[in-house]
């Protein structure tokens, strides 16, 4: 399906988390986009009018749900277009053009481990709707806040979130220890494991990957500026292994040859 | 309401279906946004620089956004000339709009080199000879710093292709911008392009590092929009050949402004990145715009700033 630019509105903003504190997550619910189909781990540009002329860049995001009536994103604020993006309201309208870039695969047979850190939680929400044999499916989820800042519960009613919070010094080493053993299991399984979240997470599990021989795909988070493939702003550099022989070990869109790779094909 | 124009040159016009075009290095090769509008309804554009080898660009981060702009050290990533006549130009409408090469050299040689390779290709309109590049030979002074040296490149582009328009693109990181206007006139330019970025920087409080690998890079957006007139104006008024508004146009009335300083044609840069398709929206809503304006003739209002006796 091409993608197109369009205008949708807001239907709602629904904070998450504790109540009491200021939220800084969200689920942002527009309209519907005139386009059908789309792949989990593919993404959208997302520009509300209230960005105004002071903030030129649309911002990208995964397509977290879709359902007849409407599009679901999710997001947490960390600057300043995420934080004026907390401020829209029923009715504001939000410039969108995707969907954008390359999704997950999916092997409905394989079994598939799920790997996500915080904001990367995101793409696995469509995943594991969309999964025909979501009992193929596991999921290990590691997280900062309060687990009730993410969407787990619409994962839960599929695949059952197996959730590690990081608090405390150690609790990093026990996620990558899980991780280590998790993977290990779907390397015996000759499964798959896709990832997403922070890019110094995505190198340890691209590292262990390697290492097990797992095949793997990893979802990246580049600054971007069009989404589109042309400003070539959020490049990453592929290894010997792409597919392209004129592409091995040059600069590729994130946008649009990602955001989603085969571990071994990308260096981070 | 007639948008059609022609770029009158010293040697070849260019003639364009309306003077909405896009700018070079923020519409990659047209193709990028094929899904977003009619390409055939733009006046035209520009395809992202192009140089004679294929090189890989500057390391990342190449962008990053600032207030109402951004900055840029993409460092000319392209996959080289033969690459963008065999696998870029067939897929785009050439026939039906003007496609214009933006061209990239580290010497006067390779630039002739160049553009002798492109003067045979029937798809491409015109060159745009981007000067605000390094001179290896001179020691990476920039070619368009140097009025003497921006003159060298444009004698040698016009003599390597003389079947093409050559448009030659001004860096506003000038002292002043008509010195080099007038030599490339003087040399054979057949129009001028302004601006291209303004050299900015900016830097991370919290890493204490800069925002860009590379420490520096190209400003633009509406942040520039005004420099952008500025230059616009005073290179219109200097030269005789027709002069295309470049700078942080976003909408059908900011491409108005430059033509009413002087511009014959426009490109849309950076706001593409605001939606990508700006140019398109643009193109589509300029009618209105001079409608609402009270514009009848655009040829005509082209230039018609009214000053006092002191200008
Ligand atoms: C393909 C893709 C999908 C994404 N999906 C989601 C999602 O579903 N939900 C979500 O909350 N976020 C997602 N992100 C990240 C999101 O785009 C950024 O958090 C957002 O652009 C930050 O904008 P800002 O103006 O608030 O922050 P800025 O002021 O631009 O930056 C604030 C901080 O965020 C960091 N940052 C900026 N851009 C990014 C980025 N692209 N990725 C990571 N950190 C960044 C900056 O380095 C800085 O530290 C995704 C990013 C990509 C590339
Ligand atoms: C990401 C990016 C890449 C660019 N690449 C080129 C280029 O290859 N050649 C060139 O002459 N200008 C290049 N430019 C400059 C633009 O064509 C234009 O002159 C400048 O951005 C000002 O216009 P704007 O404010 O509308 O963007 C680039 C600009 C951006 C933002
Ligand atoms: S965001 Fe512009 S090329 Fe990827």
């Amino acid at each position: 399906m091409q993608p197109n630019s369009c205008e949708l509105k807001v239907l709602d903003l629904v904070p998450f988390g504790q109540t009491g504190s200021a939220s800084r997550f969200f689920a942002l619910r527009l309209t519907r986009p005139a386009w059908e189909t789309w792949r989990p781990g593919q993404f959208v540009m997302l520009r509300p009018r209230n960005f105004g002329l002071d903030i030129p860049w649309a911002r990208p995001f995964g397509i977290c749900h879709m359902t007849t009536r409407h599009m679901i994103c999710f997001f947490q604020v960390r600057g300043r277009g995420t934080q004026r993006m907390a401020e829209l309201r029923h009715g504001d309208i939000v410039r969108v053009w995707g969907p954008l870039g390359r999704g997950f695969v999916m092997e409905q047979d394989t079994p598939t481990l799920l790997l996500a850190g915080g904001m990367g939680i995101v793409p696995f929400v469509g995943y594991v709707n969309l999964h025909p044999k979501p009992w193929n499916v596991t999921m290990l989820f590691g997280h900062r806040e309060h687990i009730s800042c993410y969407p787990v519960d619409s994962i839960n009613e599929h695949v059952p979130v197996d959730s590690l919070r990081e608090q405390e010094n150690g609790d990093l080493d026990n996620f990558i220890y899980t991780i280590q053993e998790r993977m290990r299991d779907i390397a015996d399984q000759k499964g798959l494991v896709l990832a997403c979240g922070p890019t110094p997470f995505m190198r340890t599990v691209q590292a262990f990957a390697t290492e097990m021989g797992v095949r793997c795909q990893l979802s990246l988070e580049n600054r971007m500026a069009c989404g589109v493939g042309a400003c070539l702003g959020c490049v990453t550099r592929t290894t010997k292994a792409w597919p392209v022989e004129t592409r091995r070990e040059s600069p590729v869109q994130v946008c649009t040859h990602g955001p989603v790779f085969w571990a071994d094909q990308v260096e981070l | 309401m007639d948008l059609s124009l022609t770029l009158k040159g010293q040697t070849h016009d260019l003639p364009l279906k309306n003077p909405v075009l896009t700018a070079s290095g923020t519409f990659g090769y047209g193709v990028e946004f094929a899904t977003y509008g009619d390409l055939t309804a733009l006046g035209g554009m520009v395809a992202k620089g192009i140089s004679l080898q294929p090189r890989q660009g500057n390391p990342s981060p190449r962008i990053v956004e600032t207030t109402s702009g951004m900055l840029n050290s993409v460092g000319l990533q392209n996959d080289g000339v033969e690459s963008f006549c065999k696998e870029k130009l067939p897929l785009l409408p050439w026939r039906e709009t003007a496609v214009i090469a933006n061209i990239y050299a580290a010497s006067v040689e390779e630039f002739a080199a160049l553009a002798a390779r492109l003067d045979g290709e029937e798809g491409v309109a015109a060159l745009e000879v981007n000067v605000s590049c390094p001179n290896v030979k001179a020691g990476g002074a920039l070619f368009g710093q140097d009025p003497d040296m921006a003159a060298a490149v444009t004698a040698a582009v016009r003599r390597a292709a003389p079947h093409k328009h050559i448009m030659v693109k001004l860096s506003p990181n000038v002292t002043d911008i008509t010195l080099l206007a007038r030599r490339v006139e003087e040399v054979g330019a057949d129009s001028i392009s302004c601006i291209n970025t303004l050299l900015g920087m900016a830097v991370n409080l919290q890493t204490r590092k800069p925002s860009l690998a590379n420490v520096v890079g190209g400003l633009s957006g509406p942040a520039i929009k005004p420099v952008a007139l500025r230059c616009v104006w005073q290179v219109a008024r200097a030269v005789s050949i027709p002069v295309v508004g470049v700078g942080g146009i976003l909408t059908a009335e900011d491409a108005l402004e430059f033509l009413l300083v002087g511009a014959r044609a426009v490109q849309v840069g950076t706001g593409n990145f605001f939606r990508p398709d700006a140019a398109f929206a643009l193109a589509a809503e300029l009618p209105a715009a001079c409608h609402r304006l009270g514009i009848e003739n655009l040829e005509a209002f082209c230039g018609s700033l009214q000053l006092d006796d002191t200008f």
